[in-house]
């Protein structure tokens, strides 16, 4: 099949409606408004059911619900949007609702501004949402890799009966670049938990967050536990480029890793070894592998289009073990490859 | 090749962005790396639509341009002033001649200058002069040739707007010869 030229809010859309997503809830936000347009010309004439909600929490709780009666459901919208819907996040994650939730991040705090950031990753692996839960976060480099990594977010939230976010941001959504969509549907996954009629059942099947015992909320607390450890052992996902030979491991992730990678070729050019780590999961956060990689380094940078969040990962990760540098712009300014040159050599011993 | 990159701009209304579009789907076609970015930011009123085109061998590093414009279109004013600081100081400028006054160039910056409002007034229809455009980007680009420029035209806009598609094609092709 040849390659199309698509925005990255609408590849995103089409690369769910092709992995069988069977219905939307969502509310505007800029920049993935076209997303959500994508899904009101498509979503229905595929089957489906897309619902403009007259809010970011009502989207969420129609989320929950059409999870909760076993449909294959998402919800997307960006920074000051994901924060609204934190509460429903929660509740999925207490009630093992398999929901993929898009954020196409733009710059904060508060409403800031559109352009695109990566602000928003505290919000996305820590959540604002109550209790012992997690959110597992895919955090895709470009157009191609977003409509892969979507349809991943599919698998894994039913794999897991957990959310699962596709954390983009708005160089994502709003870029055009060519695309192959898997046009295959993933194939139908039991939920025998799901609350679609009594079936024939002893019982009705109720999806509920709320457990009044102590020790059954503390045993679905431990089993939810050990649902983020198994993530952790079957599902981290990095890519490492010309790391081995490496004097200074560079990390970034999303679409400023592309802008690190054409950083490191102009250092490799000047005689100054440089290879990058890129977390593909943010959570599970690829922590093993990521020390494994800087072990011998002389120093890691990180290089985020925030002030420094996935820094505390990486140096959580590292433990000491080898010095951590930050270089980040925000506000939806974008780093140039040439200020991560500046940076790598403004660290190094004797330049 | 080091990445091409080609900034699109003008008044909202120009067509830059659908025109910008085109150059990349040809780049595609071709067998290049190519990324497609819109200003989505806030525009004052009378100020510029713009959009970046990168064009590559390689993977696409960043689709957003800051510095090192090689091919800027300037279909009016605001747009060849917001632009011209971050011009490749051997880059080439293609600017729409009616709107643009090009005194303030550096040398070194090749000037293409057609008026491409004439040509689509000409052709009878203002809409096209985005086309117009498209005809001398396809011109000055090495990469491209005529007929890249013609096929997209017919892919995009043949079944869409068959009335309009032949001012497109009579538009670009008078430019692309100018």
């Amino acid at each position: 099949m040849a390659k199309i030229l698509m925005k990255g809010n609408e590849a995103i859309a089409q690369a769910a409606v092709s992995a069988g997503c069977e219905a939307f809830f969502g509310y505007p936000i800029t920049p993935q408004n076209e997303l959500i347009e994508y899904m009101a010309k498509y979503l229905a004439k595929n089957n489906g059911v897309f619902v403009q909600a007259e809010s970011e929490l009502a989207a969420i709780n129609m989320v929950y619900g059409a999870a909760g009666a076993g449909a294959r459901v998402m919800t997307s919208s960006s920074s000051p949007g994901i924060a609204l819907k934190q509460e429903g996040i929660s509740y999925c994650a207490g009630a093992e609702l398999p929901v993929v939730i898009v954020s196409v991040s733009r710059g904060g705090p508060g409403l800031g501004g559109i352009l695109p950031s990566q602000a928003d990753y505290n919000q996305a692996t820590r959540g604002g949402g109550n209790g012992d839960y997690k959110v597992m976060v895919l955090a895709p480099n470009g157009v191609q890799e977003a409509t892969e990594l979507v349809r991943k977010a599919f698998e894994l939230a039913e794999k897991y009966r957990n959310p699962v976010m596709v954390m983009a941001d708005g160089i994502i959504g709003q870029m055009m670049e060519p695309v192959e969509i898997n046009p295959e549907p993933l194939p139908p996954v039991d939920r025998p938990w799901a609350a679609e009629g009594q079936r024939g059942r002893a019982q009705r099947n109720v999806v509920n967050s709320m457990n009044l015992d102590a020790y059954k909320l503390e045993q679905h607390n431990r089993d939810l536990q050990a649902k983020y450890e198994r993530m952790e052992r079957e599902d981290v996902m990095y890519e490492t480029v010309q790391t081995d030979d490496a004097d200074v491991l560079l990390v970034a992730y999303g679409t400023p890793s592309r802008i690190v990678k054409s950083a490191i070729a102009t250092l490799r050019e000047q005689g100054i070894k440089a290879g990058l780590f890129r977390p593909k999961t943010l959570l599970p956060f690829p922590s093993k592998q990521l020390k494994a990689a800087a072990q011998g380094k002389q120093f890691v940078l990180v290089a985020e289009l925030s002030l420094g969040q996935m820094l505390v990962d990486v140096k959580l990760a590292i433990e000491g073990t080898v010095p951590v540098h930050f270089y980040g712009r925000t506000g939806g300014v974008i780093f140039e490859p040439s200020e991560i040159v500046d940076a790598v050599k403004s660290h190094r011993k004797g330049d | 090749m080091s990445a091409l990159k080609i900034v699109c701009a003008g008044f909202g209304g120009q067509g830059v962005l659908s025109m910008g579009q085109l150059v990349a789907m040809m780049a595609m076609k071709k067998g290049y790396q190519v990324s497609w970015m819109p200003s989505y930011g806030p525009e004052m009123r009378g100020g510029t639509a713009n959009c970046h085109v990168v064009i590559d061998k390689d993977p696409i590093a960043s689709p957003i341009i800051t510095d090192g414009i090689d091919v800027l279109l300037a279909m009016n004013q605001p747009s060849l002033t917001k632009f011209l600081p971050h011009m490749n100081p051997k880059g080439t400028l293609i600017a729409n001649a009616s709107m643009v006054k090009t005194d303030a160039v550096p040398k070194g910056i090749t000037i293409n200058s057609v008026d491409f409002t004439a040509i689509a007034q000409e052709v009878g229809n203002l809409k096209v002069q985005n086309m117009a455009a498209l005809g001398t980007v396809v011109a000055k680009l090495p990469i491209f040739e005529e007929n890249d420029g013609l096929a997209i035209i017919e892919e995009k806009f043949g079944a869409k707007a068959p009335d309009l598609n032949a001012l497109n094609k009579a538009a670009f092709t008078k430019a692309y010869h100018q």
